[in-house]
């Protein structure tokens, strides 16, 4: 149609620029279109974390208040919280648990997910089974067990007591993510080197483990959030605050002032525990995602 | 003569080559082995003893076998079916609206702009809050006088801004879900577009010149080409959600119809002490969560096998 | 069917840069048209410009007599053949080749019965309910042949739909395409960066390079009449020779020996009396001197020292090489040499090797001296800093394709001029 205008005006080179108007109206459309959509996305992320911060912030009267800015900002709660030995012996606690649960995942996980995914051995299925089948362990079904053995065994609400569990349930995805990184280096490096005539052993400490060490990163994150994340096995193997990680000492949250939720310092805990974790995320963004991944698209 | 030795040698030592690789891939097993079996595997087994007996809870260390007794007792109990409901309703409306907000999240992902790292990024920060943290961050936010919800919605005059949310049937579970969908759509997102990134622009390019819209490219390539991340991702976020624990607890603490499967188990064997009954309940939410993943994964599992092959 | 025209399309993408310049070309009512050039030329985003899968920048399209610049790909009645053949990988043979129908709402008999057609006139009958994945390459290349056919479209589209199969099967395809296109008749465009796919299939071949458009013609006349030196170079295998020249009265001196040009080849060459020019020879345009017989005076003798030969039965290829004193610097040389793949043009420098096809029944033996002759009418020179040929009477794309494209030849500067 408008081009058959065109061509009776004799003008075709200026139709094509007419009508590239249209087009270009549309796209712009559709850029507002998405552009909306990401502006959106990007709201219902980050708005509840900031009001988190927002409510952190609050003290007194304000935290009566759904005032969108602290109206009298402050970092009162902040200090109390630092103040207040619980908490720090809580954040010292997940850090120790969480490390040394990641270290001893990535170590002994390393050695599984090389053999899933380059050795020859019998019973392999069986144990992708046992891996996958652990990753839908309900945690409640072993936390009264469990609770009877540590009790006998003197490791109940003690740090040693947690790494145990928290490592059973890292281990498959930690060893899933090293096997399909695994999968990834070249078969050919490893075959090389035992042409050279290294040992199975020797090419995967000499030649394998030294290109996975992305995977080894993404792993050992993917284990640390999990075992900084772990609330019921923590909560039913603790019971004292030196041996209790973050997610339980919050539960057991009281502040300063007694009988009252103490929403503003305990929004502060969560701030200050959140906050390392989504810097690192964020720092290690690229991996993370690979290692989140590694499963869904390969199925 | 002299070669066929030789190679009956070669044989001989590639078998012993293959052995020592066998044997090195069993011990290199071993120790994951060990501990998930010693750690999880294990203890289910005990449970299971634990869930036959009773126990006294005034002399510790008394006990007496008593058969399936507390599995009638817990299936008997509406508490056990209410729970069960709680979780189901949790599980089904959660993870539906996660899988529509992450296909939508991880469309608009997709998409070619100046800024899509920064929006990749975003998407892990509620990913990345302490689930725990997630409860207590939500309850801020549904709080009467503090809360944003409430008073936005009374401020718009929309229903729900005179509700004391998390303290209210029904409103209650639906903070849940907020909390849920919130940290976990994005994630569901996140496994979508790894499944997105993997259909080839061609085959957009041969359906557009096949003449279909853009909806229809959609429905008829985009969506049938996500199934196996779709379904994939459904069975995470499904055992997940049917597992849940940390929210209920951080949030209404299993007020208002909101106790949960592992929180129901939970309550009888710490707050109640009834060792016996709490385990044959932590053993049937076990049970009911394997035997969802069994279904799945034999009625949708098959399906995800056949086209992995096929690709 | 229709006619597909091309007026000025240009392309520049987001980034900036321009991978096809003000190229004009009119692609007549079931024409074959092969579009070739080296790899990144902008053949490709021709395609696709004419597919309405990339904007056009610039420039007007017409598909019949409607501008479709602006058209959604699924307006425009074309089918399209793509290089990885891009079939739905959930979709049996069956859907894949009736998805474009079932979109258009044709009715499930109907739409049956033209795959079943396509399917039997592509040999797929027995594959019809398979997927695409368990299919052969041959079969997918097919299954992708017949997603075009079975639309019954204005124009086929095809980019190097060949190129990801093994020789054998490249070749077989080759007849298969050209004997479909013959039977419907329909308009094409091929994009290739085969020679013998370019040579063989169209009934014209258009040349690109840096997404300009160098020549336009029947593969005979690209190959005999090329408008420059990249044309000359790009099309025919072996390629073409090229040496030092310098023209003094009637004669050219070239590095194997002087040799007097045809009267009305030394017409066009005036005013480069004394200047180094290159000249350009095919490897057929040489013979073994002894078997020459009566075209002998068409050309002259030179002596060779042939250091390979090569002969595989029908054909027979002398290599030798040639000093010189001249040197060429040409820019157009190079890039050439670039575009096609180092090595494959012979640049005949200080120390040029050059390729002759000698009859088989020639008795030349490796490591000596024999009488070798080259033919002057068909020596080519080419002007260094532009490429411009100045043997030939063409005068650039437009003139070429003038009698059929219908634009006007002042439009655009032949491809020579734009350096
Ligand atoms: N999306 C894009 N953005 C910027 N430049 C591009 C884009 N797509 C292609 N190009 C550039 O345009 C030029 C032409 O690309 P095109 O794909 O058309 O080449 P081609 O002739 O088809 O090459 P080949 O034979 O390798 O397929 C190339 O130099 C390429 O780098
Ligand atoms: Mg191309």
């Amino acid at each position: 149609m408008t081009s058959e205008a065109a061509r009776v005006a004799g003008a075709p080179a200026r139709a094509g620029a007419r009508i590239s108007q249209e087009k270009r109206r549309r796209d712009r459309r559709n850029r507002i279109l998405l552009w909306a959509a990401v502006v959106a996305i990007m709201v219902f992320c980050l708005f509840p974390f900031y009001w988190l911060i927002n409510t952190s912030l609050k003290t007194g009267q304000d935290l009566s208040t759904a005032k969108i800015f602290p109206p009298n900002p402050s970092l009162d709660n902040y200090k109390s919280i630092f103040e207040d030995s619980n908490f720090t012996t809580a954040l010292r606690n997940s850090v120790i648990v969480s490390g040394i649960t990641t270290a001893l995942a990535l170590v002994i996980g390393s050695f599984a997910g090389y053999a899933l995914a380059r050795l020859r051995f019998r019973g392999k299925f069986i144990m992708l089974a046992i891996i996958l089948s652990i990753t839908t362990f309900p945690p409640i079904a072993i936390a009264a067990p469990l609770f009877k053995f540590w009790t006998d065994l003197g490791i109940y609400d003690t740090l040693l007591g947690l790494v145990p569990p928290f490592l059973a349930f890292t281990l498959p995805l930690t060893i899933y993510v090293l096997a399909s990184f695994f999968k990834e280096i070249p078969k050919d490096l490893s075959e090389a080197a035992l042409v050279d005539g290294a040992t199975h052993f020797q090419a995967f400490r000499k030649v394998v483990m030294p290109l996975a060490a992305p995977g080894l990163v993404t792993a050992g994150l993917l284990s640390f959030i999990w075992a900084w994340n772990e609330f019921l096995l923590a909560i039913t193997l603790t019971s004292s605050p030196s041996a209790r990680p973050v997610p339980p000492a919050l539960a057991f949250f009281t502040g300063s002032q007694k009988f009252e939720v103490p929403l503003g310092t305990i929004t502060a805990a969560t701030v200050v525990v959140t906050v390392p974790l989504v810097a690192l995320v964020l720092i290690f963004q690229k991996r993370i995602v690979a290692g989140l991944t590694a499963g869904a698209v390969k199925g | 003569m002299e070669a066929a030795s030789a190679a009956v040698r070669q044989k001989q030592k590639r078998r012993s080559g293959f052995s020592a690789e066998r044997r090195l891939g069993t011990a290199m097993m071993a120790p994951s082995l060990v501990v998930m079996a010693l750690v999880a595997a294990f203890p289910i087994g005990y449970a299971i003893w634990l869930s036959l007996n009773e126990y006294s809870v005034r002399t510790p260390g008394l006990s007496r076998f008593v058969g399936i007794d507390n599995y009638t007792e817990a299936l008997g109990d509406s508490r056990f079916w209410d729970a069960f409901r709680a979780t189901f309703i949790f599980t089904g409306i959660s993870v539906s609206i996660e899988l529509v907000l992450g296909v939508a999240f991880a469309l608009a992902m997709h998409q070619a702009f100046r800024g899509r790292a920064v929006l990749r990024a975003t998407v892990l920060v509620p990913w990345a809050v302490l689930t725990f943290g997630t409860g207590l961050l939500w309850r801020s936010i549904f709080e009467p006088n503090l809360g944003f919800a409430p008073s936005m919605l009374s401020a718009l005059g929309l229903p729900g801004g005179d509700v004391l949310w998390y303290g209210e049937d029904g409103w209650a579970m639906a903070t849940l879900i907020f909390a849920d969908v919130w940290k976990t759509a994005p994630f569901m997102a996140l496994l979508l577009l790894a499944g997105l990134q993997v259909i080839p622009e061609e085959v957009y390019d041969a359906a557009k010149v096949d003449g279909a819209t853009a909806w229809q490219r959609f429905t008829r390539i985009t969506l049938p080409l996500l199934k196996p991340a779709i379904l994939v991702a459904l069975l995470f976020r499904t055992l997940d959600a049917l597992r849940v624990f940390d929210l209920p607890f951080a949030l209404t603490n299993g007020a208002n119809g909101t106790t949960t499967l592992s929180l129901h188990a939970y309550n009888e064997l710490t707050k109640n002490r009834l060792v016996g009954e709490g385990s044959a309940l932590a053993v049937l939410t076990f049970v009911v969560v394997m035997t969802v993943s069994f279904l799945y994964i034999r009625f949708v599992g098959g399906n995800i096998r056949a086209m992995a092959e096929e690709s | 069917m229709a006619q597909i025209t091309l007026d000025k399309l240009t392309k520049r993408y987001p980034d900036g840069f321009e991978a096809v310049k003000e190229m004009s070309l009119t692609v007549e009512d079931g024409e074959f048209v092969i579009l070739v050039g080296p790899s990144g030329c902008g053949k490709s985003t021709a395609l696709r410009m004419i597919a309405g899968l990339e904007d056009i920048t610039d420039g007007e399209l017409r598909i019949g007599d409607e501008v479709v610049n602006d058209k959604a790909p699924k307006d425009r009645d074309i089918a399209m053949v793509f290089q990885n053949y891009a079939l739905y990988p959930h979709m049996s043979v069956r859907d894949n080749m009736g998805f474009a129908l079932k979109l258009r709402g044709t009715d499930k008999a109907e739409i049956d019965k033209k795959v079943e057609e396509a399917a039997r006139i592509l040999d797929l009958e027995q594959h019809l309910d398979r997927r695409p994945a368990n299919l052969s390459g041959g079969q997918r290349q097919r299954v992708a042949m017949g997603r075009a056919i079975v639309r019954d479209p204005a124009a086929f589209l095809m980019d190097e739909p060949l190129s990801n199969l093994d020789a054998k099967l490249r070749v077989q395809m080759r007849t298969e395409v050209s004997r479909i296109q013959k039977n419907l008749g329909t308009t094409t465009i091929y994009v290739t960066h085969d020679q013998t796919e370019a040579m063989t299939l169209g009934d014209r071949v258009a040349v690109m390079r840096s997404g300009l458009l160098q020549q336009v013609g029947s593969p005979m006349e690209l190959y005999n009449h090329p408008l420059n030196l990249f044309v000359a170079g790009f099309i025919g295998s072996p390629a073409m020779n090229f040496m030092p020249a310098t023209v003094e009265g009637e004669t050219v001196k070239l590095p194997i020996g002087d040799v007097r040009l045809p009267d009305e080849v030394h017409g066009r060459l005036g005013g480069t009396e004394g200047k180094t020019l290159i000249a350009g020879v095919r490897p057929e345009n040489f013979e073994d001197a002894s078997l020459v017989g009566d075209a002998r005076d068409r050309g002259s003798t030179f002596p060779a020292h042939i250091e390979v030969l090569e002969s595989l039965g029908s054909e027979l290829y002398a290599h030798f090489t040639v000093a010189s004193e001249q040197q060429i610097e040409s820019q157009e040389l190079r890039e050439l040499a670039e575009d096609v793949g180092g090595g494959e043009v012979p640049m005949a420098g200080e120390e040029g090797r050059i390729v002759a096809r000698l009859d088989p029944a020639s008795e030349v033996r490796v490591g000596q001296e024999s009488e070798l002759w080259v033919d002057a009418t068909r020596v080519h020179l080419f002007d260094p800093e532009d490429g411009r040929n100045l043997t030939t009477d063409a005068k650039g794309p437009a003139a070429v394709d003038g009698g059929q494209g219908g634009r006007d030849p002042e439009a655009a500067p032949p491809p020579a001029e734009t350096r």
